[in-house]
């Protein structure tokens, strides 16, 4: 189905109940002197937008607003998993001393733009739709990083991610560009069709044109070599928003890598498998990119004394295992990434989250203030986060491990042998520094100066809920795995 | 399409200014002048969209495309010096080398 603008609206509700209320709390902000419910509002519009997002079967696919958006299985899963990743945010941004200071009004309303642009990213068809939104994503994301204007490290923060994404978008547009001379068209269908026609195609050139277009989409998902800004960026910015980037825009980013990467220039066989354009070896060359993204996340978190830098670097080799996933160029791999980003989502808010605790209570980030955390009053929060890390490195019973489990089950199935030893290896060095501050919080003694932790309700309770979900869905992920069969539904227009 | 000046000429000018945009990028430490080594690179993207338009079937998808990146590099601009503004109000100098104080 092609849907007109009015025909298209009716598939678009959660992003239209984003965008009113992005203009709620705009104007609500004007009329109230007291800012501090502006918090519980945007907590009330992601809510909502998540039920509307879960109230809507995808029985028909279809193109919204001339080709420029696509509604199917695809677009849901990520449209779920970044309102869940947003309802995070906003919960963690009303729990966080950082934020408080901020203008509430501003910085709600540019961070559920920044939820709405995720989800336009997620469900782009169309060169432009896609730069806009990945566009839209990267300026809010900016804002939000320098939000603490008064704090050097946010705002340099800020300077690096502006340069470095519009480097990386410039970069993209441009190798955009040459796949629009190639194929005449923007519409990824249309560009599929040119591309995959018989006939000569101008191999090195599109080669080029998608080293080029990588570059845009590989900054997002932090993946080597365009992960340079993600340890400063996520260092600096303000707790929750790290997080937000971390588990959003890099969910964000893998919709469209995968959506561009596969639907749009590749052609699936009938037996699920994925095939790439005849001498375009794109694959080969993500395959290194994924194999030196792990290796080089994980070896530079060995080093790190700052734990949102370690979870920084730790986030660049988790999206290195994710793209596993992607290289293997089968429908397998494919499902195996959603159910690791959706892992991914659990786990690394909920160490995000206590990282936040910690530094609410100490005013620090660095592991020395985890110093027998749980002989200080933060036996709670220890416990969680030892979940989480376990969760990381992929222990078995945890989340993180039915994650890696098929990712590595559709790895060896590709026949990808070295990449899975690669994994393996990779998944052994992260145990070490998952493991350091779980030794700090439970075996090393206090020194009196960390200072000791207080319960809050509103943080503990989505910290407790983020665990025990890092657990359940270890034993029980059922739903997880069928949520994302049901979402390896790409509509091509047939 | 006069003065047997085709599509490659373009192709070739829109290739100097993304080179020039990127070497502008890479050697600048002023962020401002790092700002617009991305403005030449965005606009060398540009020439591209309106070559492959005129030259091309496609109707007007090249064109709206440059229109689109003229207005986001506008936005980009105006937060980009919001940044360096609060920058320099910070630290009293833009010069990025001088703003480190992330590393490792």
């Amino acid at each position: 189905m092609d849907l007109g603008n009015y025909a298209s609206l009716a598939h678009f509700l959660p992003e239209l109940l984003l965008s009113a209320g992005i203009l709620v709390l705009i104007i609500v902000d004007l009329l109230v002197a007291n800012k501090s419910h502006l918090g519980d509002l945007a907590l009330i519009i992601t809510a909502g937008a998540l039920l509307l997002i879960a109230l809507t079967p995808v029985t028909a696919n279809a193109w919204l607003f001339h080709r420029m958006l696509v509604f199917d299985g695809f677009a849901m899963f990520f449209r779920a998993l970044i309102a869940l990743a947003a309802l995070v945010a906003v919960w963690m941004s009303m729990g966080s001393e950082e934020v408080r200071g901020c203008d509430q009004g501003e910085y709600y309303a540019i961070l559920l733009a920044s939820t709405l642009a995720m989800f336009l990213m997620a469900e782009s068809a169309n060169l432009l739709m896609a730069y806009l939104s990945l566009e839209f994503v990267s300026l809010t994301s900016y804002i939000l990083t320098g939000f603490l204007r008064h704090n050097r490290r946010s705002l340099e923060a800020a300077l690096k991610y502006l340069i470095y994404g519009g480097v990386a978008s410039g970069t993209m547009i441009y190798g955009m560009s040459w796949i629009f001379g190639i194929s005449g068209s923007l519409d990824f269908t249309v560009i599929n069709k040119a591309l995959t026609a018989p006939g000569a195609l101008p191999v090195l050139a599109v080669f080029i044109a998608l080293v080029l277009i990588l570059a845009g989409m590989g900054y997002k998902v932090a993946s080597v070599p365009f992960h340079m800004w993600a340890p400063d960026v996520y260092t600096g910015a303000p707790i929750p928003i790290t997080t937000f980037l971390a588990i959003g825009s890099k969910a964000a980013g893998f919709a469209l890598l995968t959506r561009f990467f596969f639907p749009a220039i590749s052609s699936l066989t009938a037996s699920g498998s994925w095939q790439a354009l005849k001498g375009v070896d794109w694959p080969q060359l993500l395959l290194v990119i994924c194999v030196i993204t792990m290796t080089l996340g994980n070896l530079a978190a060995l080093q790190q004394t700052n734990m949102k830098r370690l979870l920084a670097y730790s986030s660049v080799a988790q999206a290195g295992y994710a793209l596993m996933g992607f290289v293997v160029l089968s429908n397998d791999g494919i499902r195996a990434m959603l159910f690791y980003l959706f892992a991914y989502y659990v786990m690394d808010a909920g160490a995000f989250l206590v990282v936040m605790i910690v530094a609410n209570n100490t005013g620090r980030e660095d592991i020395g203030a985890y110093r027998g955390l749980a002989w200080r009053g933060g036996i709670v929060p220890a416990v969680a986060l030892s979940i989480f890390l376990l969760s990381l490195t992929g222990i078995p019973l945890t989340v993180g491990f039915i994650g890696k489990f098929y990712l590595f089950a559709a790895v060896i199935r590709g026949q990808f042998y070295v990449l899975a030893v690669v994994g393996v290896i990779n998944s052994v060095v992260s145990l070490y520094y998952y493991m350091r501050p779980i030794k700090t919080m439970f075996l090393d003694t206090p020194n009196g100066d960390e200072g000791t932790l207080a319960a809050d309700t509103w943080n503990y309770g989505l910290m407790s809920v983020l665990a025990c979900a890092t657990i359940a869905l270890g034993i029980y992920w059922a739903p997880i795995i069928a949520f994302a069969n049901r979402s390896l539904n790409f509509f091509l227009g047939a | 399409m006069g003065g047997g000046i085709g599509l490659n000429h373009f192709l070739l000018l829109s290739l100097i200014i993304f080179s020039l945009g990127m070497v502008c990028v890479l050697t600048r430490r002023n962020a401002i002048g790092i700002l617009m080594g991305v403005e030449l690179i965005l606009n060398s993207a540009n020439i591209n969209y309106l070559a492959f338009a005129h030259y091309g079937g496609a109707k007007y998808d090249g064109q709206v495309f440059a229109i689109f990146v003229i207005m986001l590099a506008a936005a980009e601009a105006v937060i980009g010096l919001a940044v360096v503004l609060a920058i320099y109000q910070n630290f009293k100098t833009i010069d990025v080398d001088a703003t480190e104080t992330l590393s490792g």
